[in-house]
């Protein structure tokens, strides 16, 4: 898997004396989508912490062919990872202006932060309209879309998200899965995803892995997961 | 009636030393959670050193300036070396780590400066202005702490650094996700503090003169103003000093003796905790799921 944008080998997080992650191995392609899939509990998001250094791990993680598994978390940020949390980590308190503008803080190019800002406007007119509002007092589904937005301030290289469709309705995860790739299509941004809603997640990436209480059980093509009999039943549901 | 005006000035005047204080409290506590009771005392020190340079012949605003400099620094260091080490450890931990660095800079003052009380020297006219209403230091006083309350809104309002600042000390681990060194502005808001606290230990050290237990008063008010105005609110906390400043004139010139105005703080801190905790102005951030 030479020239992938995201290479994890072999990757192993802990909590404590708990270990969570027993060796974990997949990529993100230059341009892909790649999805984790799982229980609940199996380490999804373990795995997603352990890429941006926020947790204990060990193994091989190469960025751009570039090993960052001993980089801290604002340095790997700095080469490009964006990470919209489990949660969505909204400032809550800070408006959606600030929010937007603060996710500009860790790049390297500063110039055009106000024109991104109009181009994520343009993207959630939702967001505009509520520009100077407090965050917090956004819906769940325009907290998700100014969570994608301030990643993207960012110009990422890689987006990482967990669980964009939590707690949304079916019309909102439609529009958000639509953004999603749109932003790869025309920002040319890799995206690593993890979603509860697998079909949904199968029907947007490109590749897909499936994960068992911290072990990669199945990877693939996002059609082999969908023409696979078993996930089909499990997590598919027909 | 001049009487009346006059206390109110004076208030405004100590209500803004209190306000800077309570400032500091609250900027330590939105980052840690708990509230820093050296405080007080940090900024006691850092009138000793003012102190110390008038002494040596240093003009008084160039050692105002480089006692601010140095209370900074001197802030950043101890988020560096004392605080951040139990940084994760409980609530109980922190006030032991406050109330140590509190014993410390008291004893350390003491030992060095000696409990002698010192005149400190105030850099304004001591005459009164405006027919006899307020006197050339008070209204120094107002203006200095003015221009400095300024000073931070802009900061922390319009520059990147002070963006960052608020986004940290809200939500630590969404900001180290846009790639903010949290730790780093956690040292800042320290320095911050302490540099605010040594300008209201300077502005108040004229009045109350210079004395290892200078402070402890003059916090027990800022923390009563802090929280009045509600401990998560930073401008909450500068109105709540402006307003214990001016009750407290008020209520010792009129309704109490002023040996009780200390009780008067006290008792306005088991008021507010009682009837409103949050303060006046800390309602809590709206938040949805
Ligand atoms: N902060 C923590 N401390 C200790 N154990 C944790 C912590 N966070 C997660 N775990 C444990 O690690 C395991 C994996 O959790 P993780 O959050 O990665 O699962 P997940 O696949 O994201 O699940 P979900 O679909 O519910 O979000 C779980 O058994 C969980 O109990
Ligand atoms: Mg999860």
């Amino acid at each position: 898997m030479a020239g992938a944008l995201l290479e994890v080998e072999g990757l192993r997080a802990a909590y404590g004396p708990s270990q969570v992650l027993h060796g974990i191995d997949f990529a993100v392609e230059e341009g892909g989508i790649t999805a984790l899939l799982g229980a609940n509990g199996a380490g999804k998001t373990t795995t997603l912490r352990a890429v941006c250094g926020m947790v204990d791990r060990s193994g091989s993680i190469r960025f751009g062919g570039q090993p960052i598994e001993k980089d801290s978390t604002e340095s790997i940020v700095g080469l490009g990872v964006a990470h919209v949390p489990e949660g969505r980590g909204t400032f809550v308190k800070l408006s959606v202006e600030e929010n937007l503008r603060i996710g500009a803080y860790g790049r390297r190019a500063r110039d055009g932060v106000a024109a991104d800002m109009e181009r994520m406007y343009q993207h959630f007119p939702k967001l505009a309209e509520r520009r100077t509002q407090q965050a917090g007092t956004l819906s769940g589904g325009e907290q998700q879309m100014l969570a994608i937005a301030r990643a993207l301030m960012l110009r990422p290289r890689l987006l990482v998200l967990d669980e964009p469709s939590f707690g949304l309705g079916p019309l909102i995860v439609a529009s958000i899965f639509e953004i999603m790739g749109a932003v790869r299509r025309d920002d040319r941004v890799s995206i690593l995803l993890v979603e509860q809603n697998a079909a949904l997640a199968l029907e947007l990436a490109d590749r897909a892995y499936l994960i068992e209480t911290g072990r990669v059980v199945m990877s693939g093509s996002a059609k082999d997961f969908r023409d696979n009999e078993q996930v089909r039943r499990s997590y598919l549901g027909y | 009636m001049t009487q009346l005006t006059q206390q109110i000035l004076s208030g405004v005047a100590t209500g803004a030393i209190y306000a800077s204080l309570a400032l500091a409290l609250v900027m330590i506590h939105q980052a840690t959670e708990s509230v820093n009771f050296a405080q007080g005392e940090m900024a006691m020190f850092s009138t000793y050193i003012a102190w110390s340079l008038v002494q040596v012949g240093t003009p008084f605003w160039i050692a105002f300036v480089l006692t601010v400099v140095i209370s900074f620094i001197g802030g950043v260091l101890i988020e560096r070396i004392i605080v951040r080490p139990v940084e994760n450890a409980p609530v109980l931990s922190h006030v032991i780590v406050f109330i140590g660095l509190l014993v410390i800079f008291s004893a350390v003052a003491g030992w060095i400066f000696t409990y002698t009380v010192k005149q400190f020297p105030s850099p304004f006219p001591t005459k009164p202005l405006l027919g006899g209403a307020v006197t050339g230091h008070d209204l120094g006083v107002i203006g200095v702490t003015f221009v400095m309350l300024i000073l931070l809104f802009l900061f922390f309002r319009f520059t990147p650094l002070g963006l960052a600042m608020r986004a940290a000390a809200q939500n630590p681990e969404s900001a180290r996700l846009v790639g903010i060194r949290v730790g780093w502005m956690l040292a800042i808001g320290w320095g911050l503090a302490a540099a605010v606290g040594a300008v209201a230990g300077i502005m108040v050290a004229p009045i109350l003169f210079l004395d290892p237990h200078m402070m402890s008063g003059v916090l027990l008010y800022a923390f009563a103003a802090a929280l009045l105005g509600g401990i998560s609110s930073p401008g909450g906390a500068v109105l709540g000093g402006l307003i214990v400043g001016v009750l407290e004139n008020l209520v010792g010139t009129y309704l109490i003796a002023s040996e009780l105005k200390l009780t008067m703080a006290l008792a306005l801190i088991i008021i507010v905790l009682v009837v409103k905790p949050s303060g006046l102005f800390g309602a809590h951030a709206v938040k949805r799921v």
